[in-house]
């Protein structure tokens, strides 16, 4: 490092230096134990001459007469050196630190935690707004800097599984992997096997801890699957379409043949609600409390759980409904529907946000990663499909799978795992942030029945299937978050902890309202609502009076400030500002030229952002 | 093949006794941490509702005087100390922990008009309608001793007002005109006149103390420095200034109260235009008293309210009523930055809370810093409409609240008839003036 001190010479006059200092504040009484002293260090008293030798050689010292002698020029890269390293050369224990200031970040980190577009300019305001908008930038780095200063503090890592040289990790089998890891890891591979009552759809609680499934056939069981504690198993004695925890371990939703019906964990029904019928997926948006129903009667029903009311029920006028995911990101509901299209639904409007058309022929399954960046879809045309999310939504990569996926699901990752049949597919990308890459599975495994029902576990390098022979637990390295926030979701949590949590949770709860594409919209100046204020305002006050007032010459003495004077004065100011408006106009059109010149073939893609 | 599963041990995890605390690792990816903003704006909302909910200004009335109280003084190093002054002559020294009257004086016959303490504390100056200025100790009389002031002086008129220099030995009272006076002498040092009117209020500058200035009755203000014997310079204005205070941070601006509902804060330098024209009260302003940062001052109103303005702000951030409360004639601010006291026409000094919802009291690390939270959210959301309405809203007792109706209706018509002038005049001969320069007439040096 460049900072590093060389030894040759910074180390021997800093030594100097200290004993110096010491021998500054010592006082006359302490003179007598220096022969004391002497003994054990070689050489005090000659070290006095040298002091004053090296004294006027410290570098404080040399540069303030210099200062007056030399040009400002070769200063300059002088100075930071001597700022860089005065803490080192201060330490009492004589060690000096190698890498002194605070640890460098990779810029890629901090890119992580900014919440600030840089890209974008500053409004042109007043001064007073713009020093303020200076401020709450500069704050904004500097607390992103701290946050990626924390990742160091993070305790685990997260999960890999790679081949040797050249072996492909695809052929590894899961009872390969279980006998290449330690116990407690083993252990989370399981098979229970429930023929009877399949097949089954599972889902696990937002902490990973806790785990539901209900069967076909009316089978419903919730467990702590990391302890294997049963906490209920009914049977409800009705087709079960698909459950569902609602915010805690504590509710489960089940939509039935009929109804859709609540239950505690001890398997108590609760509730049910014939506003819901003929459901036939489930979803739940943690932080609105609402759960978002699909039904045979095609309609999307929001009904808030914290309150037991339907927020919204909106005819998709699509037919009946049963491919459904939630965006984690912004909590927009995405439908898939017979005619290959994707819907986008917020329970604030009665249209969806976006139509996607996705695939030739119905949409199979859909799903979104914790970003809210990717897409997964499949279609009957045995397509599957990786779009973007952020703006155009378009395919970034597609592949003919030979019997076409019936369900996806994205782990908190990036893994994107693909049930076809009785095969699960794993397929893995290039880091976290990036979509995953469909030329070679990473994982694949073979089922003893027909998969049903796909979800890996949060916080946990485990793939929950559900399928006709029961469920299945098998390990994915490198699945999920290794670190997770004991304030946002704990699977380690007490009893005590999780009623603080759900206290804190519903005071914080969303309202339905705010559901929108870009959750941060609500933290951007409305721009439209602030001209539409400042036309009114023009208009009641009968002027405008942000207008700039016409140049007016202050008067001048010495009779310079005669009338023809004035009035020379004045043109020469309206002339200026009247070049400039013509200039500017001619800029102006001379871009729109440039912008329309641009072929037509090339429509803007998300990824030009990357181009620059 | 190599293989690295994610396994975390319980230990790390789950605290280790039951006496412990409990284990709570944080990870800030926003990934983790959805809806930042969505939740933080609940947040911000819930924060501006349960400070309306904790809004509970109103402290104590302190009463004891048998007539109107006419002015108000701190006590330069003691916080608890507080002195007044009634309409009868009568001048109580309070204690505000207690909230207890420590002392009565029969002071003057007829109104106690001023009352200012000494920069050290240790007496206290009162001038009254019996044309007396006098002296006392902050202390009380020892036993068998009487009550009796160090120093009395007779003037041939009748003293309106009295304030005490910041750092030496010297005052300044005002009626018909503005006297300086030695503490040492019985003659004042110079007296200062400009026009004939009765002077209402004098106030030395407290960071440039060589200057003063003053109100009186025929509209102006008018600023004087002590070291040369004219004054300096007055702006008049459309009706009269009952009282001035000056910044204590901002040597250079000050703040009137004036008759026609506003205050005016000018700076010194710029007379011909206030920096800012606070209009809020719907009646006379009778006193004003900046709070010890000069971010913010009170004032009291004939309108049996008091506001907070904000100095930089042109209407008000906080009323404060009582049913009880009649014309408030005199409001200070504590050296403390947190208490307002008034004192008012039914014979009581109210001690109200600076800030409204603050909690009083020692707060642990958690509270502060829940606070400190709570009060970044809420800036940062206070321009959203639902925010901002829940922050604004005040209960106001019917006649202000009727009267502040009918003045903006008033206001509307007065406008629109500019706007209808300025629409069918020739274009130019109708010029719009601001609201910061109506009020003024004439800037005189």
């Amino acid at each position: 490092m460049e900072t590093a001190p060389k030894p040759g010479r910074g180390v021997p006059p800093k030594k100097d230096k200290l004993q110096a200092k010491s021998k500054k504040r010592r006082r006359y009484w302490e003179e007598e134990t220096d022969p004391t002293t002497a003994g054990a260090s070689p050489g005090p008293t000659p070290n006095k001459k040298r002091n004053r030798q090296f004294r006027p050689q410290r570098p404080k010292n040399a540069c303030i007469p210099k200062k007056s002698r030399i040009s400002k020029k070769p200063q300059l890269p002088k100075k930071p050196r001597e700022w860089k390293n005065p803490d080192p050369q201060r330490s009492l224990s004589g060690a000096q630190d190698p890498f002194p200031g605070p640890a460098p970040i990779p810029v890629e980190v901090a890119q992580k935690f900014c919440r600030i577009d840089k890209s974008k300019k500053l409004p042109h305001s007043k001064p007073k707004t713009r020093s303020r908008l200076e401020v709450a930038e500069a704050e904004e780095e500097e607390t992103s800097v701290k946050a990626a200063r924390s990742e160091l503090l993070l305790a685990e890592e997260p999960g890999f599984l790679e081949g040797e040289d050249g072996e492909d990790t695809a052929k590894i089998r899961q009872a390969d992997i279980v006998e290449a890891v330690d116990i407690a890891s083993a252990a989370k591979h399981f098979d229970l096997n429930l023929r009877q009552f399949g097949p089954y759809r599972l889902n696990y609680s937002r902490t990973g801890r806790h785990l539901a499934f209900g069967g076909r056939r009316g089978h419903v069981a919730a467990l702590d699957w990391v302890t294997k504690r049963l906490m209920c198993e009914i049977n409800v004695m009705e087709a079960v379409r698909d459950i569902r925890f609602l915010h805690s371990e504590a509710l489960l939703a089940v939509a039935q043949n009929r109804w859709l019906h609540i239950y505690d964990n001890q398997g108590i029904e609760l509730h049910c609600i014939r506003r819901c019928d003929r459901v036939t997926r489930l979803e739940f948006l943690p932080f609105h409390f609402l759960l978002a129903t699909a039904s045979e009667t095609g309609f999307l029903t929001y009904l808030d759980v914290s309150v037991g009311k339907i927020v919204a029920a909106l005819n998709a006028r699509a037919g009946r409904l049963d491919v459904m995911t939630q965006n984690p990101y912004n909590a927009v509901i995405h439908l898939g529907h017979s005619n290959g299209t994707v819907s986008l639904w917020s329970p604030a409007m009665k249209e969806p946000l976006a139509k996607i058309l996705c695939h030739r022929g119905g949409v199979r399954a859909v799903t979104v990663d914790s970003t809210g960046t990717y897409m997964a879809t499949s279609g009957l045309d045995h397509q599957l499909k990786i779009f973007d999310l952020r703006g155009t939504f378009e395919p970034l990569s597609a592949r003919t799978l030979p019997q076409g996926a019936g369900h996806l699901s994205f782990s908190q990752r990036g893994l994107l795992v693909v049930g076809m049949g009785d095969v699960v597919n794993i397929w893995a990308g290039q880091g976290k942030a990036s979509p995953p890459s469909l030329e070679k599975p990473y994982l694949t495994h073979r089922l003893s029945g027909h998969v049903h029902g796909l979800q890996f576990c949060p916080f946990e390098d485990v793939l929950g299937v559900g399928h006709s022979g029961g469920i299945t637990s098998m390990l994915v390295p490198g699945a999920a978050e290794p670190n997770f926030d004991g304030l946002e979701s704990n699977p380690y949590r007490s009893r005590k902890q999780r009623q603080e949590w759900e206290v804190k949770a519903l005071l914080e709860k969303v309202p339905a309202e705010l559901i929108c594409l870009d959750p941060r919209a609500l933290a951007e100046v409305d721009i439209i609502s602030l001209e539409q204020q400042k036309k009114e305002r023009i208009e009641r006050l009968g002027y405008d009076p942000e207008a700039k007032a016409p140049f007016q010459p202050k008067p001048k003495q010495k009779g310079r400030s005669s009338t023809a004077n004035l009035v020379k004065r004045k043109r020469k100011v309206m002339d200026k500002e009247h070049r400039d408006k013509v200039r500017q106009s001619l800029q102006e059109q001379q871009q729109h030229k440039q912008e329309k010149a641009k072929p037509m073939g090339t429509w803007p893609s998300a990824l030009d952002r990357f181009v620059h | 093949m190599k293989v690295k599963m994610l396994s975390r041990n319980p230990d790390n995890y789950v605290r280790e006794t039951k006496l412990d605390l409990q284990r709570v690792p944080r990870n800030y990816d926003p990934t983790l941490h959805p809806f930042e903003v969505p939740r933080e704006y609940i947040r911000a909302l819930n924060a501006t509702k349960l400070e309306r909910v904790f809004a509970k200004p109103f402290l104590a009335s302190l009463d004891g005087h048998r007539d109107g109280v006419s002015c108000l003084a701190k006590h330069p190093k003691s916080l608890a100390t507080v002195l007044s002054g009634a309409c009868d002559g009568e001048v109580r020294i309070w204690n505000l922990t207690k909230r207890k009257c420590i002392r009565t004086i029969q002071a003057h016959e007829g109104f106690v008009r001023g009352i200012c303490t000494r920069f050290c504390g240790i007496s206290f100056f009162t001038v009254g309608d019996d044309k007396t200025v006098k002296q006392w100790k902050m202390d009380g009389p020892g036993y068998g001793e009487e009550e009796e002031p160090l120093h009395t002086i007779l003037g041939k008129t009748v003293y309106t007002g009295i304030d005490h220099h910041w750092k030496e030995a010297i005052f300044a009272t005002c009626g018909q005109q503005v006297d300086i006076w030695d503490e040492q002498r019985t003659n004042p040092i110079c007296s200062m006149t400009w026009g004939f009117d009765s002077i209402s209020s004098v106030k030395f500058n407290p960071i440039e103390t060589f200057l003063l200035g003053s109100c009186a009755s025929d509209r102006n203000i008018v600023l004087y420095d002590m070291r040369q014997a004219t004054p300096l310079k007055k702006v008049i204005l459309d009706m009269r200034t009952n009282t001035i205070c000056w910044n204590p941070m901002e040597a250079f601006i000050f703040t009137a109260a004036n008759e026609d509902y506003n205050l005016y804060t000018f700076d010194m330098r710029a007379l011909d235009t206030p920096v800012m024209v606070h209009m809020d009260h719907v009646s006379a302003v009778l006193d004003v008293d900046y709070s010890p940062t000069g971010k913010e001052f009170v004032s009291a109103s004939f309108d049996k309210s008091i506001r907070i303005f904000p100095v930089d702000k042109s209407r008000s951030r906080e009323v404060y009523h009582t049913k009880r409360m009649q014309h408030v004639i005199c409001v200070k601010w504590t050296s403390d930055c947190k208490y307002v006291m008034c004192g008012s026409d039914e014979m009581n000094i109210r001690l109200w809370k600076a800030n409204a919802s603050e909690k009083l009291g020692v707060l642990t690390s958690r509270e502060k810093a829940a606070k400190d939270y709570n009060q970044k959210l809420k800036e940062k959301f206070h321009h959203h409409p639902h925010i901002k309405r829940i922050a604004r809203h005040r209960h106001l007792p019917k006649s202000i609240y009727s009267q502040i109706q009918e003045q903006r209706i008033m206001r509307e018509a007065r406008r629109r008839k500019e706007v209808n002038r300025l629409k069918h005049s020739k274009p130019g001969s109708v010029s719009i003036v601001s609201e910061k320069k109506k009020h003024i007439v004439a800037v005189v040096k």
